[in-house]
């Protein structure tokens, strides 16, 4: 769907703009949301960057914009404001938060959900509340891969680090999801 | 009991699957903001003036547009012929930009507002840049501002651009008037509201179409031999007894009168 946009971007970007938008929020969102756990921090930090995704397409000749890899930009601008967002929220809740992540274990997840949702929020509500409990490197790589969709050379692309070490933080991401849920299940059939 | 609705299984591809189920839609706002921002599309809302209810749209890159309509939809259906793009509107203006354009229509013509200029020609943006530098409260004619662009010659082109202002009264295309003194014509609602505008600022509309009708377009002061426009802040200073009128430039400078380095009268204008 991209590749259709790039000559449409570098003929007549304000003609096309509002098909790049449309064909991309969804996974720009998705990718912010999981990653920031934050509906309204998601949807500004998207916003910014298909602003800052307009600017600079309006300053690149016709040629860079034909050669760009447009999901993986799209996605690394995103990504960027998320960090930057999340590294700020974070300054703030620091004195909160003591000792490490273990490595081994996620913390449980908080237990007020409400009951009366239905069955299949409360499981979407559960594995994002798990992702956002990743540390930062696994979490970006676990959501580029899986909620995002991204190719490991995308993905690659987007994290600056070679394809074998993306490979093994979405693997090592993966492994701390299953285990917190494991440990969640045997929590629940003690209980 | 060892399932729980939030705990489906734990196999990696299941665990790859669960994380599909996390990809979501954007908001619906998303979209239609992200267009204002860039300024492929706009909002607008309703702002109380001196002269009524106007309509005020803006985007990413500044008020692009400030009318009179009787109602929305006749404001949207302007906006749409003259700008072409999507409009939606708002409840009110953000708190700053409001801020700033109550302080602009109060005098203030260091405070900074954007402006959506896309489009206007390099002579256009002169002649809106000059005109904001009109104090409130004091008129220069079409050919004072012609003069001070360096372009002396193109009287009825400054008139034109005035008239093709998109954001009336944050650039006061009100305070430029006919070059034979007269109030003369207005984009936004006619030559009443130009001078109901006036009024508001201090200026008095009557006292100008009196020195128009009298031939008068300058003041001087006998004590300092300087010529003003007539509502420059220094000519309103000069008392009766020492203010003299002129109806042309070559005439004050025949008396042995120089131009105000403040409102600078220029020949042309007269």
């Amino acid at each position: 769907m991209d590749e259709d946009l790039r000559p449409g971007l570098a003929a007549d970007l304000d003609g096309t703009f509002e098909a790049l938008v449309g064909a991309h929020q969804d996974r720009l969102f998705s990718l912010a949301l999981r990653f920031l756990g934050d509906a309204a921090d998601a949807e500004e930090v998207v916003q910014d960057g298909f602003v800052r995704v307009y600017r600079a397409l309006r300053g690149y000749e016709a040629k860079r914009i034909q050669d760009l890899e447009v999901r993986p930009w799209l996605s690394s601008i995103v990504l960027n404001l998320c960090r930057t967002r999340y590294r700020r929220r974070t300054r703030t809740l620091m004195a909160v938060v003591s000792g490490g992540f273990d490595d081994q274990r996620l913390p449980a997840p908080a237990a007020d959900t409400p009951h009366e949702r239905s069955a299949n929020r409360e499981a979407t509500e559960h594995w994002a509340d798990l992702v956002g409990r990743l540390p930062v490197l696994y979490r970006a790589a676990v959501v580029l891969r899986h909620v995002d969709g991204l190719s490991y050379q995308e993905m690659s692309h987007v994290l600056g680090r070679p394809e074998g070490t993306v490979k093994a933080q979405v693997h090592r991401g993966l492994a701390l999801l299953r285990a917190a849920v494991e440990a969640d299940q045997r929590q629940e059939s003690i209980a | 009991m060892n399932t729980s609705t939030s705990g489906p299984g734990t196999g990696l591809s299941q665990v790859e699957d669960s994380l599909r189920e996390l990809r979501t839609s954007a908001p619906p706002t998303l979209l239609p903001a992200t267009l204002a921002a860039v300024g492929l599309a706009d909002v607008y809302a309703a702002l109380p003036s001196a002269i009524g209810q106007v309509w005020v749209a803006w985007n990413g890159r500044g008020v692009s547009a400030l009318m009179t309509a009787p109602d929305a939809a006749a404001f949207e259906a302007a906006f749409r012929r003259a700008f072409d793009r999507p409009i939606r509107r708002v409840e009110a203006l953000p708190p700053s930009l409001a801020r700033a354009i109550a302080r602009r229509l109060a005098g203030d013509r260091r405070v900074r507002i954007d402006v959506d200029l896309r489009g206007r020609t390099e002579f256009e943006q002169a002649v809106w840049r000059k005109a904001l530098e009109i104090p409130r409260g004091e008129v220069r004619p079409y050919g004072w501002i012609a003069c001070e662009i360096g372009h002396p010659a193109a009287v009825r082109a400054v008139g034109t651009a005035l008239g093709h202002n998109p954001v009336p009264l944050l650039i006061p295309c009100h305070r430029v008037v006919r070059s034979d003194g007269h109030i003369g014509q207005y984009s936004l609602g006619g030559a009443e509201n130009k001078r109901a505008l006036l009024a508001w600022e201090g200026a008095d509309p009557d006292e100008l179409e009196r020195l128009a009708r009298a031939g008068i377009r300058y003041f001087g002061s006998d004590t300092t031999r300087i010529v003003c426009h007539p509502t420059c802040h220094h000519a309103r200073r000069v008392t009766d007894r020492h203010r003299m009128t002129f109806r042309s430039m070559d005439e004050a400078a025949r008396s042995g009168y120089r131009p105000c380095k403040v409102c600078r009268p220029v020949a042309h204008a007269a």
